[in-house]
């Protein structure tokens, strides 16, 4: 007789069950049923650790993350993932997250939990402080020019329109769409000294 | 990555050298274990013995610093036995190029080249210059015999570089070398390809520019560019620090690779005749001829109708650096360390670790008025204040900590090394307050843009003129919340009015009117792409991504039509969807594929077009639909990105030389170069003259007689912020260690196990010695030399598993790129007590 693994444990489940327990295990098969990710909802992501781009489902069941795995579909990895891949799942269900915005103030010892509106209303007014205390309209640079033959070094007055009190590094981690938008928040505000992961 | 992570599988021989793919690309590593499986052969060349290296068919350890003798030695090897691929060097390279006579190379200089200024640091490339001809056309000699010719002057160049030498730079043991020359040289046959994979191990190096060109030399020599199984390819660390690269989160570029404006270029036209290379080369395509078109839509992406022909689309909002100012990650460290920012953005990273010469970034973050962080999880920068030796009474910086969505709580694309664009879709909600960083740059934009609304202030017109129309706008003019889709869409950009088809020259106008595209309609492509103000193109490498057909970065086709693994309906690669760059160089002037088994993109010369001409590329999407070179009338040369049309074996736009040359690094433990007199880098970025003392270099120090790499592992991520924090990955890998040598722990009497202290002229961090036989003595020259190596993931804020090895490193920098060398570099070692 031909037997599954499955139909194996069932056969003798259901044997031991009649034979010794006296009592049905059926309730508990159906329980492990219920753990299955049958229900849950599947979508897809890529993960967000190194540059391979490995294709992963998450399952997500009633607003909770329930498991993740790879995407056998993804032709790059295949279902595969490496361990920082497989443990994804610990993002979310993690104590160490961050999950108010925090302030610390000149001197404190420890943050203080804040609202976003205060955080945002503050972080505002000291950008707009900084970058009006510091923006450039005008330098005065050397400009090469040519006069007949020769190239003749000479200091004009030029328009730069720049923030020169506020740097940013950061974010390798950003989707496509928030580093473009970054960039033009950022160039909107005047800055220059804007680095990231690829410079280090 | 010129090629894809699939595509190694084609490659007969896959060199991996400055990476460990096993280690840090441990999926992707399945597609080298497949060019195995299929007869090619691995060759690993690294300082340790890794995990990538216990695969491989030979390994062959080399010195941290030493790379370029080692590839200078075999572009001789090939050279010296005609391993190299006559055609394609002649008609694909600069080889036939004439150069200037008064160009001297460091063989005849002291090891330096022609025209350089000891006071500036400099080179000043004048005599780098190619020969012209009365109407500006460079001399050539085809036949590569001229002394002068770039192919006589890299033989020359690199007839230096013998076995013998190389061996006793690198540490190599003779045998090996031939050993790999061989096995890489037989690449350059037609029908057989190599492919070069590397990662940081190459770039963090005051000769990183160089470590690359001198492999790109080689794949251009053994005709491995633009083929199946071949390419340059750089190994990326972060998954989306492509795309973010590509939108130009650096301060000497905007989107699109475009350079960031100076104030030298006070106009828009100044721009643009700075920034389009010109050619009078028929066969050129000179692709970047078409800067004006994507400067001019990049400005009306970004201010919308604001920018007009009449105000230069806005060119003057635009922030411009001074001629010559260069605020790259030292630069800018370097500037906070003297006070010259009041305030900081920490976005998604964690200079307080991964910033080399830690000691000093923390210093200096301590120097702000205010600090802004946004990260998943509290870390070393964001709570600097408290960190070791740090007073938090005395820190006077404000700090905000910004508390970000997790990857899978939010939608957007990332672009992973292959430059594939894939879409990720939201699978819940963010996790308590936190918020996707794009919810945080719409609510900070808006807060900005309301004080300068009411207060006024500097010059606002830059900021206020912005387009955001992403999405619903609440009675305030504010959107409650960013549609990515319209992000993405405006990165792909638009039609803003009807756009005619211009009929070519020399053809007489359609009767009837045709359009490029319609107002309103999204791009199909960057070759529709206008300059007088009609089109808009947030970034044009990514235009198509989101064009009329939808967006194609979400796409999950698995067809493969070529059986080469492109994949082409899966995502969307930039540029305009072409799986593997510089195809053209993969086959011969008519067309036909070098390697006809495993073709990527070949000339079909019967096929029928709708306009009824003949021919057209078959494949991958071609580098541009032009006939092959041989066409005399229509062809086209294969580096279009190039404005000769041609790949640089010597490139006279580098600022430390137009060939590669070996250097010392910074911090050695050697005393002399055994290549020239010229010990190190004479033009790399360096910070000893600006009087701070945290800027110590050791070399020849018997203090710290050990050279010392760093690395990462599987099990940990970057900095380790996100790793660190994960109680799975804290188990397999829970603190720092150090990995030395058997040799070297006997003579320093220490166990496999034993706390140590790790010092540099900079710092120290404690770490368990992991004594193993994976890293060996080198022998240079005449002496010994011991290497260990630390990974970085490392930091104070997670207790008890050690700093970042990144208090080690030196603020030292390429001499192009200005990336810190902190892949070689001196140190001590000694027990703890």
């Amino acid at each position: 007789m031909a037997l599954s693994r499955r139909e194996f444990f069932k056969t003798s489940g259901a044997g031991l069950a009649a034979g010794l327990l006296g009592f049905s295990l059926d309730p508990v098969e159906a329980k492990a049923q219920e753990f299955s990710l049958r229900y849950a909802k599947e979508t897809t992501t890529i993960c967000p650790y190194c540059s391979v781009g490995c294709g992963m489902i998450v399952h997500t069941l009633g607003g909770n993350l329930v498991n993740v795995e790879g995407d056998p579909d993804h032709p790059i990895n295949e279902g595969s993932l490496c361990p920082k891949g497989a443990s994804v799942l610990q993002l979310r269900d993690n104590k160490a997250r961050v999950t108010k915005p925090l302030y610390r103030a000149p001197g404190a010892k420890e943050w203080k939990e804040v609202d976003w509106d205060w955080a945002l209303d503050e972080i505002a007014k000291k950008v707009k402080k900084t970058r009006d205390a510091t923006f450039t309209a005008k330098s005065r640079i050397k400009v090469k020019e040519k006069v007949g033959d020769q190239e003749v070094e000479k200091e004009v007055e030029a328009v730069v329109h720049r923030t020169n009190g506020i740097a940013h590094v950061g974010s390798a981690a950003l989707d496509n769409e928030e580093c473009y938008l970054l960039q033009k928040f950022l160039r909107g505000l005047g800055l220059v000294a804007i680095e990231h992961q690829a410079r280090i | 990555m010129t090629n894809h992570w699939i595509d190694v599988k084609n490659a007969n021989v896959v060199l991996i050298m400055g990476a460990n793919p096993a280690e840090n690309h441990p999926v992707a590593f399945r597609w080298i274990l497949r060019a195995k499986d299929n007869g090619g052969k691995i060759i690993c060349v690294d300082p340790r013995f890794t995990r990538s290296a216990s695969k491989a068919d030979i390994y062959a350890p080399l010195r941290p610093g030493t790379d370029i003798a080692f590839l200078g030695g075999m572009i001789r090897y090939i050279l010296e036995n005609k391993l190299y691929q006559e055609e394609s060097v002649r008609k694909y390279t600069n080889a036939s190029y004439l150069v200037s006579p008064e160009f001297k190379g460091p063989g005849d200089a002291a090891g330096l080249f022609s025209g350089y200024d000891p006071k500036k640091k400099a080179y000043d490339a004048k005599s780098w210059g190619y020969q012209k001809d009365a109407d500006e056309k460079v001399r050539k000699d085809e036949t590569l015999k001229d002394p002068h010719c770039v192919f006589q002057l890299m033989r020359k160049h690199y007839s230096r570089y013998t076995p013998e030498l190389v061996s006793s730079i690198t540490g190599t043991p003779k045998e090996t070398l031939l050993k790999v020359y061989e096995t890489y040289g037989a690449t350059g046959k037609p029908d057989k390809s190599g492919t070069s994979l590397y990662a940081m191990g190459w770039t963090q190096h005051s000769v990183g520019t160089q470590n690359i060109r001198a492999m790109s030399i080689i794949q251009m020599l053994l005709g491995n560019m633009g083929v199946a199984g071949g390419g340059i390819n750089a190994l990326r660390g972060e998954s989306n620090v492509q795309g973010s690269t590509d939108h130009a989160l650096l301060f000497h570029i905007l989107p699109g690779y475009m350079p960031a404006p100076s104030a030298d270029l006070p106009t828009l036209e100044k721009y643009v005749e700075k920034y389009t290379p010109k050619t009078k080369d028929p066969q050129s395509a000179n692709w970047l001829g078409n800067m004006n078109k994507y400067i001019t839509s990049y400005l009306k992406a970004i201010y919308g109708a604001k920018a007009t022909k009449e105000n230069d689309f806005g060119y003057a909002w635009l922030p411009k650096l001074d001629p010559g100012m260069a605020p790259s990650w030292l630069v800018l460290f370097d500037n906070m360390s003297r006070g010259k920012y009041k305030g900081f953005f920490a976005w998604g990273q964690n200079p307080a670790c991964s910033g080399s010469n830690a000691g000093k970034v923390r210093k200096a973050l301590g120097n702000l008025e205010w600090m802004v962080t946004v990260n998943l999880f509290d870390n070393e920068t964001a709570s600097f204040w408290k960190g070791p030796g740090t007073d938090p009474a005395k820190v006077n910086t404000e700090v905000f900590f910004l508390p970000a969505a997790a990857s899978f709580e939010k939608e957007g694309s990332i672009t992973n090394s292959g430059r594939w664009s894939q879409w990720r879709t939201a699978a819940l909600k963010p996790l308590g307050q936190s918020k996707p960083d794009a919810e945080i740059m719409n609510d900070l934009f808006f807060k900005v843009k309301a004080l300068y609304a009411k207060e006024g202030g500097a010059f606002p017109d830059p900021l206020m003129n912005l387009t955001w129309n992403y999405g619903f706008k609440r009675a305030d003019g504010t959107v409650r919340s960013v549609d990515i889709h319209a992000v993405a869409k405006e990165i792909n950009g638009a039609f803003l009015d009807d756009v005619e088809e211009k009929p070519k020259p020399g053809q007489p106008a359609p009767k009837e009117k045709k359009f490029v595209g319609k107002k309103g309609e999204q791009v199909g492509g960057f070759a529709q792409l206008q300059a007088d103000g009609t089109t808009s193109c947030g970034n044009w490498l990514y235009c198509q991504s989101y064009n009329q057909s939808g967006n194609l970065m979400a796409r999950r086709g698995k067809k493969d039509p070529t059986g080469l693994g492109l994949f082409p309906e899966w995502s969307w690669a930039w540029p305009v969807n072409r799986r593997i760059l510089y195809n053209r160089a993969s086959v011969d002037l008519a067309g036909k594929p070098y390697n006809v088994k495993k073709a990527v993109v070949y000339w079909n010369p019967n096929a029928v077009l709708p306009d009824g001409k003949l021919g057209k590329w078959e494949g991958d999407v071609p580098d541009g639909p032009w006939p092959p070179m041989g066409d005399e009338k229509e062809g086209k040369k294969p580096y279009i990105m190039r404005a000769d049309g041609v790949a640089a074996i010597f490139g006279p736009g580098l600022k430390d030389g137009p060939f590669p040359e070996h250097y010392e690094p910074l911090e050695c433990p050697v005393q002399e170069n055994l290549l020239s007199k010229q010990r190190v880098n004479p033009a790399m970025k360096m910070f000893s003259d600006g009087g701070l003392s945290e800027d110590v270099y050791a070399t020849c120090d018997t203090r710290y007689p050990y050279v010392a790499t760093t690395y990462r592992v599987t099990e940990h991520w970057q900095t380790g912020v996100l790793s660190r924090n994960m109680p799975w990955l804290m188990e397999l890998v829970p603190r720092q260690f150090v990995e030395i040598s058997v040799e070297l722990a006997k003579e320093k009497n220490l166990k496999n196990g034993d706390p140590v202290e790790i010092s540099s002229a900079r710092g120290k961090v404690e770490a368990v010695a992991m004594v193993t036989p994976r890293i060996r003595p080198f022998k240079v020259a005449n002496s010994t030399v011991h290497a260990v190596g630390l990974p970085w993931c490392f930091g104070w804020f997670t207790p008890g598993v050690g700093d970042s090895a990144n208090l080690l490193t030196p603020t030292a920098g390429d001499a192009n790129t200005m990336i810190p060398e902190t892949k070689a570099f001196m140190v001590n070692i000694k027990a703890r007590g």
